[in-house]
């Protein structure tokens, strides 16, 4: 369905002004993206939050920002925890205990919770094929304790756990590929998305919660703190990940591969690297061979993802 | 509303596993969210076939690890369902971070948990030392000491948790293979009966009231965490009401009375042995063996362990000249067991003197038999006559040193 700017100015805002989230965090932006797709569609929404940025800065007792059912178990478990909320609503309507108004039951979890700790539980979810949305907002590291490597964070980034020292330039390894775990583990749908495209990104999530199963959606979250940049650049940030093909915007439906944005022209990595300070680094020559590897990797990965998208 | 006692009873022969795939059959819970794990897979695997075969309405959640149980469970009870699983051993050691969750948010889970050690070494069988490791987490903790109770419990506790003045987990332990995976007697209540007793889980809120949304697990700073774990305190202390009462109900549908604690020749012995679970029953004939000698043992069995029914335990052994508590369970590095130390608690703090020594028993599925609890009744007696504890304090039971 077509998303109508006009229609969703007029809509409720489902998560109150007046939460905690740092200046220029996208997460909350992110968030209101989500609900106002789904609730574009007319569905209801009930939300969840394992530990991370969003859940503390949003759930400070005795406040809420929440104007949706929202609950938090722990850090790990997000998927679980959720997944038997809809268990238990289609319990209910079997039991004709509660009436079937189609509500959409949608996860929002750091890349920490997502990539590393709670990876077990969204690969179960996704097994039993339990009907939730899963929303990675994806800041590439733990944001919340202070900046640590999480399995998202990008080869050479600077985090307080892959510090550059003498001997060591930065974090070491390249990220997961979680899109392609999620739809290899067999989620009808699976994509990547930012802020900055907006439109794509509310019609992925409308894909998903159109979709019979769970999804997974994973947002990239450009983080002023862990990324080291202005405050006022969050969305230029958005922009420049998808357009370096750093961040590529792509879905996978039922195994089919489609680019659902391509850059215009494909930037160097390099423009994306010196926006942040988290690479400022690299820029040493001896780093150089780093920055080779990112763009060798970012060409490959690309080259990759445009096969897979001609592919029947 | 209270049943007119059942007539005639319903006797089968179960296995204690399978008393309490019978017992949730017959509470019929809306979900079920559970992993196997030696030897608790007897109540999985039953389960999956009374859901395979359409015996039951629950949803049989089969997660992919006992943290995912668990997740599942807090997730299921927050929108309004009546949750169950069930675990042993390193199982519940796995899920500990949530078990804390689970008092935390006030959902009234009922876990079977079919007592298994802790490795290293690795090691299947029956001892304490995992519930007992969680004693702490705000869970309410009964444990069993033969099939019948395993059944009786498990009901029971459905009614303990869901009361409004607990709101609380609950853990209804019994021995891994001494009871799980033996035949005993048991008497089982019409479904009918069981249905009515439960009756229907009316949660107080549920995260699926969309017209009036909730927030549930909120971040709590220094400024309220201590006000709510406080509730919790003033919650799992109900439980020493409300555990008598729901048995005086059950009693009058089933003729079994269950307490806190439960005395056996108790009254006028002068030595007593406090126990918790399954070994009662060895220690119950070495009872009656020093007894059939003239000489005045007694037993006093802790149902329930949390909370600590610290009044009932001093009452019923207030004027004993010696007592032996057995831990069955592990506490390296601590002045004695849990049951030791909570015991001896109780007496220091209302100020009566008890002789009392520990026994470290049974770990790892070690067998006790009545004999060596009637070596523990001597040594009792010697210390009764020479009113002196000879060290150590606290003792390993037929251990090889």
């Amino acid at each position: 369905m077509a998303i109508k700017l006009k229609e969703i100015s007029n809509q409720e805002e489902k998560i109150a002004p007046g939460h905690r989230a740092c200046h220029g965090c996208p997460e909350t932006i992110i968030v209101r993206q989500v609900l106002h797709a789904i609730m574009a569609m007319g569905k209801p929404v009930v939300t969840a939050s394992p530990t991370g940025c969003l859940e503390v800065c949003t759930s400070p007792y005795p406040q809420t920002a929440w104007r949706v059912p929202w609950i938090h178990n722990a850090f790990e478990n997000v998927s679980s925890t959720l997944a038997a909320v809809w268990t238990t609503y289609r319990h209910f309507i079997k039991l004709g205990k509660m009436e079937d108004r189609d509500i959409k039951f949608v996860v929002f979890g750091g890349d920490g919770a997502t990539y590393d700790i709670g990876l077990q539980f969204i690969s179960g979810v996704i097994e039993r094929g339990q009907h939730i949305i899963y929303i990675c907002l994806n800041n590439e590291a733990y944001m919340n304790t202070g900046i640590q490597r999480s399995a998202a964070t990008p080869l050479g980034a600077w985090t307080t756990t892959s510090p550059v020292g003498k001997v060591i330039p930065g974090k070491t390894e390249h990220r997961k590929n979680m899109v392609g775990m999620m739809a290899a583990n067999g989620a009808p749908y699976a994509a990547q998305a930012a802020p900055h495209a907006w439109r794509d990104l509310m019609t992925k999530v409308q894909k998903a919660a159109s979709i019979e199963g769970p999804s997974y959606i994973d947002v990239i979250s450009p983080c002023p703190r862990g990324w080291r940049f202005p405050t006022d650049e969050t969305i230029y940030l958005s922009r420049l990940a998808v357009e370096t093909c750093m961040w590529p915007l792509y879905e996978v439906e039922y195994g089919k591969y489609r680019i659902t944005s391509r850059p215009t022209e494909k930037k160097p990595v390099i423009d994306y690297l010196k926006a942040q300070r988290r690479f400022e680094h690299l820029f040493l020559p001896e780093n150089k061979h780093i920055i080779d590897e990112i763009q060798r990797k970012v060409d490959e990965d690309w080259e990759r993802l445009q096969k897979l998208a001609e592919m029947d | 509303m209270v049943e007119a006692m059942v007539k005639k009873p319903i006797v089968k022969a179960l296995e204690g596993d399978k008393a309490v795939t019978e017992a949730i059959r017959q509470i019929n819970p809306d979900v079920m969210a559970a992993y196997p794990v030696t030897p608790q897979t007897e109540i999985v695997m039953e389960f999956a076939e009374l859901v395979a075969e359409g015996l039951v309405d629950t949803e049989y959640i089969r997660v992919e690890s006992e943290h995912a149980a668990m997740s599942s469970c807090i997730g299921a009870a927050s929108a309004g369902a009546r949750a169950m699983t069930a675990t042993c051993g390193p199982g519940l050691a796995l899920m500990w971070e949530t078990l804390w969750v689970t008092s935390g948010l006030r959902c009234p889970i009922v876990m079977a948990v079919v007592n298994r050690s802790l490795s290293a070494p690795l090691n299947i069988l029956t001892d304490q030392t995992d519930m007992m490791g969680s004693r702490d987490s705000g869970w309410v903790q009964i444990y069993a000491e033969n099939h019948q109770e395993v059944y009786d419990n498990f009901i029971q506790a459905v009614r303990i948790a869901e009361h409004p003045d607990v709101m609380l987990p609950i853990m209804c332990g019994h021995a891994g293979f001494v009871l799980g995976h033996t035949l005993g007697r048991v008497e089982v209540l019409p479904d009918e009966v069981v249905r009515k007793f439960v009756g229907e889980y009316k949660p107080l809120y549920s995260i699926l009231d969309i017209e009036h949304p909730k927030t549930i697990g909120a971040y709590d700073h220094w400024d309220y965490f201590f006000e709510h774990r406080r509730q919790l305190f003033e919650a799992i202390n109900n439980v020493l009401r409300v555990i008598p009462e729901i048995a005086q109900e059950y009693g009058k549908i089933s003729g079994r009375y269950y307490g806190l604690v439960e005395s056996y020749r108790l009254d006028d012995a002068e030595v007593a042995i406090l126990i918790i679970g399954s070994g009662a029953g060895a220690c119950r004939e070495a009872v009656d063996a020093m007894r059939q000698k003239g000489v005045k043992a007694g037993m006093l069995k802790v149902r329930c362990f949390r909370p600590f029914p610290a009044d009932e335990i001093v009452k019923a052994l207030k004027g004993k000249k010696a007592v032996a508590a057995m831990d069955r369970c592990e506490c390296f590095g601590g002045e004695g067991g849990p049951l030791f130390i909570e015991a001896c608690s109780a007496f220091f703090n209302r100020g009566l003197p008890m002789k009392m020594i520990d026994y470290f028993y049974g770990l790892g599925g070690r067998d006790t038999v009545p004999s060596e609890f009637c070596d523990i009744f001597r040594e009792l007696f010697q210390i009764a006559e020479t009113d002196k504890i000879k060290p150590p304090l606290v003792r390993y039971l037929a251990v090889r040193e």
